[in-house]
């Protein structure tokens, strides 16, 4: 799309701009939906029905809720540290939007098109435990202080088992190209990682299993990397009130949830590319049978959201269901059990795929 | 040489989500875990005990329903009992019936508060909400009765306040059958969860000898192992008429007294109420519901004490009559308050997120604490 827009104005500037406008909108889109749609799962899986007042089913709601929170007075307590309690919600906030920079949402719409875009995405999301960091230290707030160092920890630890199954896509398709790693998938589901990726030979049929422990060992990983239940315990409602949040009122807070929900999206994408084809449809395209070939980018489009979305499902899902772990137990899970079993797989895949 | 290390003080509450009400715990903190517990307890309180001495017999009722607002009948119960007991008198068949199916069912009502907060002090939102549901279902079946919902004023002395309703028995019984599958349903969803268990199991052990020495009473001592309830061990009104069993921690998935078994207990004390609601609500005779007592209560000289098993332990009352309209005292032994002392105890060692789910286990209500 940078290129196009690059074409079409001749100005580097004014392509980079553009691009970032359609993802910011994209972002802010979809957590418009993902916190009405959260609190409809939630409610239809607790026996309620959730927002109901504000337009069909409540859809407006968060718009409502989001010009509530532009009218809140923004309130620093006295004894925080100004400079930054202010800088930490930007932070965290730049380092989940600039994630998206390099998620490819079809073969045309990308943000860029980042030669190591896997290692670039865990880069630049571990950069918001920097603003946790800062923003649970600059409250000047217990409850605060507690959260951030155990989002810090959690985050940090849980980067490694993430770490270890994505190096095992990239020994099987020898890319760090997003944008590559869901192009080899391509056409048919069964070409999808997940199922062995789409070379057929022995070693598509032994890699199934060891892909489905992988995707496993990183969906439970990004659930912690996200901070979702069972792996809320930075802010942990019960314990900690908010976490390291807790301080933050009107929009400040609201970027916090802003990059929370963003987040969501952002870890679900990168199951996505890596074990479940990226954008690529599972059976076939449309635009291809009929002709239309411009149609092709936008079903890419499509099915890359639709996939995303059933994973941010799935983890609200999990969240109303399960209770919370505690901390060591955490720390305990990740340590002991994720990573030597991420390692495992890593050794044991890079055997079969020397086949 | 070693680093200068000191410990932090974190105040929770008395506005914090998960106190259950307006308790302040001190904590003090070497990193996350607890060194010592301080409850500072009184925001609630409103002198019930000093009020009652300025109200006649019957009006002191409304303020027992304020103590522990969660089991308002079972506070009534108590104290009616106490008062008929002064007066000596004795109350028709169908009154005595009739409460022990309110209190049972107030037991259940209260007893599924209590697993819900307690679950969902650990995360677990969705059966909270599943519980309240079926809470909402005993409420409807009191409000028919008596109108309120919440705080009832409905046992009096020497009798109730309205008969109940010509459909009470049959929703009572519509309601057994659909709550047993609920039971189920719980602990497929909760009670033998991995992480709930994780996170509970061998969790503020609190053993037997530690229980009888603090006083503790209800399901927090029977969670350590002591078949101790007082419908059987000094049995009032008509419980010694049903067949029900004590049901005690046995360290199913942990050690015996830890918080799982006291959760645990309030389940199976759930199941038995249901057996004894089901064996009394066939046999509620006819009858009146009002003992034929004067209108002006006055008790002659003297002092009783009387003790009930409320949802969360021994709920006892000690009246001093002189004689006059008004007690000269009236003294509750409040069990929440009893059991909160031992908790700085079963949390030494533990982590700060043990402390709610300790805290929930033990199950307080804090207007029954600071009365």
């Amino acid at each position: 799309m940078y290129q196009f827009l690059f074409n079409l104005s001749g100005s580097e500037i004014i392509a980079t701009i553009f691009t970032a406008a359609v993802i910011l909108v994209f972002i802010l889109l979809f957590v418009l939906f993902a916190v009405w749609f959260e609190r409809k799962v939630s409610a239809h899986m607790q026996d309620r029905l959730g927002p109901m007042r504000v337009g069909w089913h409540g859809v407006l709601q968060t718009i409502a809720d989001f010009v509530k929170m532009l009218q809140k007075e923004d309130i620093i307590a006295t004894e925080a540290d100004r400079k930054l309690y202010t800088i930490a919600p930007v932070l965290v906030f730049t380092g989940s939007f600039a994630a998206y920079a390099a998620i490819p949402f079809s073969s045309k719409l990308l943000g860029s098109e980042v030669e190591v875009g896997i290692f670039y995405l865990l880069a630049v999301s571990s950069f918001v435990v920097a603003g946790i960091l800062m923003a649970g230290w600059s409250s000047n707030n217990k409850y605060s202080l507690l959260g951030a160092m155990r989002s810090a920890a959690q985050i940090v630890s849980y980067e490694i088992p993430t770490a270890l199954v994505v190096l095992s896509i990239v020994m099987l398709t020898g890319t760090l190209s997003l944008e590559k790693i869901s192009q080899l998938q391509t056409a048919y589901f069964w070409n999808w990682n997940i199922f062995g990726g789409p070379e057929f030979s022995l070693a598509k049929f032994l890699l199934i299993p060891f892909m489905f422990v992988g995707f496993l060992i990183i969906y439970i990983s990004t659930l912690a990397e996200v901070n979702r239940t069972p792996f809320d315990i930075p802010e942990a409602e019960s314990e900690l009130v908010a976490g390291y949040f807790t301080e933050y009122c009107g929009m400040k807070w609201a970027m916090f949830m802003l990059s929370e929900y963003a987040n969501m999206f952002a870890v679900s994408a990168i199951v996505t590319i890596l074990f479940f084809g990226g954008y690529q449809s599972p059976f076939g395209y449309l635009g291809n049978s009929i002709g239309a070939e411009w149609l092709v980018p936008f079903e890419q489009a499509f099915w890359f959201i639709a996939k995303g979305i059933f994973f941010v499902f799935v983890q609200m899902w999990l969240r109303w269901t399960l209770p919370r772990l505690r901390v060591d137990q955490l720390m305990t899970v990740c340590w002991k059990y994720l990573i030597p079993y991420a390692f495992l797989n890593l050794i044991i895949v890079g055997f079969i795929s020397l086949l | 040489m070693a680093l200068k290390t000191e410990t932090m003080i974190l105040n929770m509450g008395p506005q914090h989500p998960s106190t259950h009400g307006v308790l302040r715990l001190e904590l003090e903190l070497d990193g996350e875990l607890i060194v010592n517990v301080k409850p500072h307890i009184g925001y609630l309180h409103r002198c019930f005990e000093k009020h009652a001495e300025a109200m006649s017999y019957p009006q002191v009722i409304p303020y027992t329903d304020r103590m522990d607002y969660l089991a308002s009948m079972y506070n009534n119960f108590g104290y009616v009992i106490a008062v008929e007991k002064l007066l000596g008198i004795q109350v028709p068949e169908r009154v005595e019936y009739i409460r022990v199916i309110m209190g049972e069912l107030q037991r259940i009502a209260s007893h599924l508060v209590a697993i819900g907060t307690n679950g969902l002090d650990i995360g677990a939102f969705t059966p909270f909400l599943y519980l309240f549901r079926d809470r909402e279902k005993i409420l409807s079946l009191f409000e028919m009765t008596c109108g309120a919902r919440l705080l009832y004023n409905y046992m009096w002395v020497g009798g109730l306040s309205h008969d109940i309703h010509p459909d009470f028995v049959r929703l009572t019984k519509e309601f057994i059958n659909y709550f047993r599958p609920t039971i189920t349903e719980l602990n497929n969803l909760l009670t033998f969860n991995k992480i709930f268990i994780e996170r509970t199991a061998n969790i503020g052990v609190l053993p037997l000898d530690t229980a009888i020495n603090y006083g503790v009473t209800g399901p927090s001592l029977r969670g350590s192992g002591l078949a101790f309830d007082i419908r059987k061990e000094d049995t009032y009104s008509i419980y010694d008429r049903f067949d029900f069993e004590i049901p005690v921690g046995q360290g199913l998935v942990g050690t015996v007294g830890d918080s799982w078994d006291r959760y645990y207990v309030r389940i199976l004390e759930m199941e038995q109420s249901l057996r004894i609601i089901e064996q009394a609500i066939d046999q509620i005779p006819d009858g009146d519901v009002k003992a034929a007592i004067p209108k002006r209560i006055k008790p002659p000289k003297g002092t009783v004490y009387t003790r009930v098993e409320n949802p969360r332990g021994e709920l006892g009352y000690f009246i001093i009559s002189d004689g006059n309209l008004n007690p000269f005292r009236v003294k509750v032994r409040a069990p929440s308050f009893v059991n909160l002392e031992v908790f700085g105890e079963l949390c030494k060692g533990h982590l700060v997120a043990d402390v709610i789910a300790i805290l929930g286990s033990i199950d307080i209500v804090l207007g029954e604490v600071d009365r």
